[in-house]
């Protein structure tokens, strides 16, 4: 590699950014904002329905409303239609819990074909795994430094 | 001493070997795309039968080789070599097909430049005089691609405006020591160019400069103009990599305007059918000249043609290690 390729390399990245198509931020801020307030509002309907209707607290119709979600999230990535509001909606259905559960059932899915144990198994957290590790090791770093400035 | 030789990376085949037969199988939506017809079969459904993509991959290869036979009216015995590759780790769509042709493998990868590697090779060794006849095969699936290079199919995540579309399909090609042509007559072999590029939803834009170098280095090779060509046509560059280079061999003070093509904006109506940059993968190039290219030379409404597929040699770990992307062009002039 020639002495002066890393100002080249520079050079035609900068040229290369020019070339980039870039969305539109307004339409996709728009996208997000509707979808992802949607699933929200239809969280909240849930949690107002059960909460009127049966005898359970606070938390723990919170508790149903996110299994509900994450049931409706994986149903609808099995019916294939969950990649398709995605491709509109980005973090608009990414950000919500019915993200999360595509993104593991999308590679279980997809790894069956290698088996239930080193496929479906090993494969289905390749996506949210990564944000259970930093999810629940920055929740207890928080807790300590709650437990200690409390 | 290499009397063969021309320049620094090029080859004249002496005794051009004819491309006797090709043959063409894709996917649905490769069936629904602007060069449909020149296509010999189109899948309805991209799993073709089998109970794993990379066996539908496997079984498109084999069946396009069978195809081609088929209408070269030879049998597996007649092929005295394969040479061929895809995208996948170790080969294997190509290597269990091979399992069940039986021809002697060579196994090739160069990403996306595999078809004219795979040309090159088998022109070689036909002129060279070490067989008469060989195979040569590429192919791509869609679904595989994904699974390996990016995400789970179903995962809601959005493409970026860059991303190109991986083909679904397999092109076959017999070559042969005798026919009536089209005749490949010059092969020039690419090096590995790399500016530094690490964005892998951006290939169009890493291959690009790669493809420069080998247009640039076959056209000093072999004295050639630009305009001695009726179509100087990229593997899968794409939208952007596509006017990268365009602009790029301006530069270097090569008008292409005319004559340019690229493989990957021919095979889908990117508005219509939402592939961004376009279409990619091995696939791509080895459909578009099995089908299209083929039939154009064969009629004689394209005279002389250079292939020049692009691939860009990264791979998921390299990605993961923050690596850039190593890319690669392989041309080759095809005369009818």
């Amino acid at each position: 590699m020639s002495k002066n390729q890393p100002n080249k390399n520079r050079a035609y990245q900068e040229y290369v950014d020019t070339k980039v198509p870039q969305p539109s931020l307004l339409k996709g801020c728009l996208w997000a904002f509707f979808v992802g307030g949607t699933i929200c509002t239809l969280g909240q309907v849930i949690h107002n329905i059960i909460e009127s209707h049966y005898q359970y607290s606070h938390l723990d119709v919170t508790n149903i409303v996110t299994l509900i979600l994450v049931f409706i999230g994986a149903l609808l990535t099995g019916l294939g239609i969950y990649d398709i509001i995605g491709k509109r909606a980005g973090a608009g259905s990414l950000i919500p819990i019915t993200g999360f559960a595509n993104s593991i059932v999308a590679p279980a899915m997809e790894f069956k074909t290698e088996g239930f144990v080193l496929g479906v198994a090993a494969k289905m957290f390749s996506l949210a795994g990564p944000v259970l590790v930093y999810g629940v090791g920055s929740s207890v770093i928080v807790g300590v430094l709650y437990y200690i400035f409390k | 001493m290499a009397v063969k030789k021309l320049g620094n990376q090029t080859v004249r085949l002496l005794n051009p070997p004819s491309i006797i037969s090709t043959a063409t199988i894709v996917g649905p939506k490769e069936g629904e795309g602007p060069l449909a017809r020149y296509f010999d079969k189109i899948l309805n459904d991209d799993m073709f039968g089998e109970d794993s993509w990379e066996k539908a991959e496997s079984k498109l290869t084999r069946e396009s080789v069978k195809a081609a036979l088929n209408k070269a009216k030879l049998n597996e015995t007649d092929m005295e070599y394969m040479f061929g590759g895809d995208l996948l780790n170790q080969l294997m769509p190509t290597s269990f097909a091979a399992r069940d042709l039986q021809i002697p493998f060579f196994g090739l990868y160069g990403a996306c430049s595999n078809m004219t590697e795979s040309l090159s090779l088998a022109a070689m060794t036909i002129d060279g005089g070490y067989a008469d006849n060989v195979v040569v095969t590429t192919s791509s699936h869609f679904s595989t691609a994904e699974r390996q290079f990016r995400f789970p199919l179903e995962s809601g995540t959005q493409r970026p405006l860059t991303s190109q579309w991986t083909v679904t399909g397999s092109g076959s090609a017999i070559v042969s020591a005798t026919g009536d042509g089209p005749y490949i007559t010059y092969a020039t072999t690419g090096k590995v160019v790399d500016f530094g590029i690490k964005d892998a939803t951006n290939m169009g834009a890493a291959m690009a400069p790669a493809a420069v170098d080998t247009i640039k280095t076959h056209l000093n090779d072999t004295g050639f103009k630009t305009d001695d060509y009726d179509l100087i046509i990229t593997g899968d560059l794409g939208r952007i990599g596509f006017e990268i280079a365009l602009e790029l061999m301006q530069k270097e003070g090569y008008d292409l305007t005319e004559v340019f093509k690229d493989c990957g904006l021919e095979i889908f109506d990117i508005e219509r059918q939402d592939t961004h940059s376009g279409g990619s993968g091995c696939g791509c190039s080895a459909v578009v000249f099995c089908g299209y290219l083929y039939e154009q030379l064969t009629l004689k409404d394209l005279k002389k043609i250079m292939l020049v597929t692009t691939g860009a040699l990264l791979s998921p770990t390299s990605s993961l290690q923050g690596e850039s992307i190593p890319c690669i062009a392989h041309a080759i002039t095809i005369e009818s």
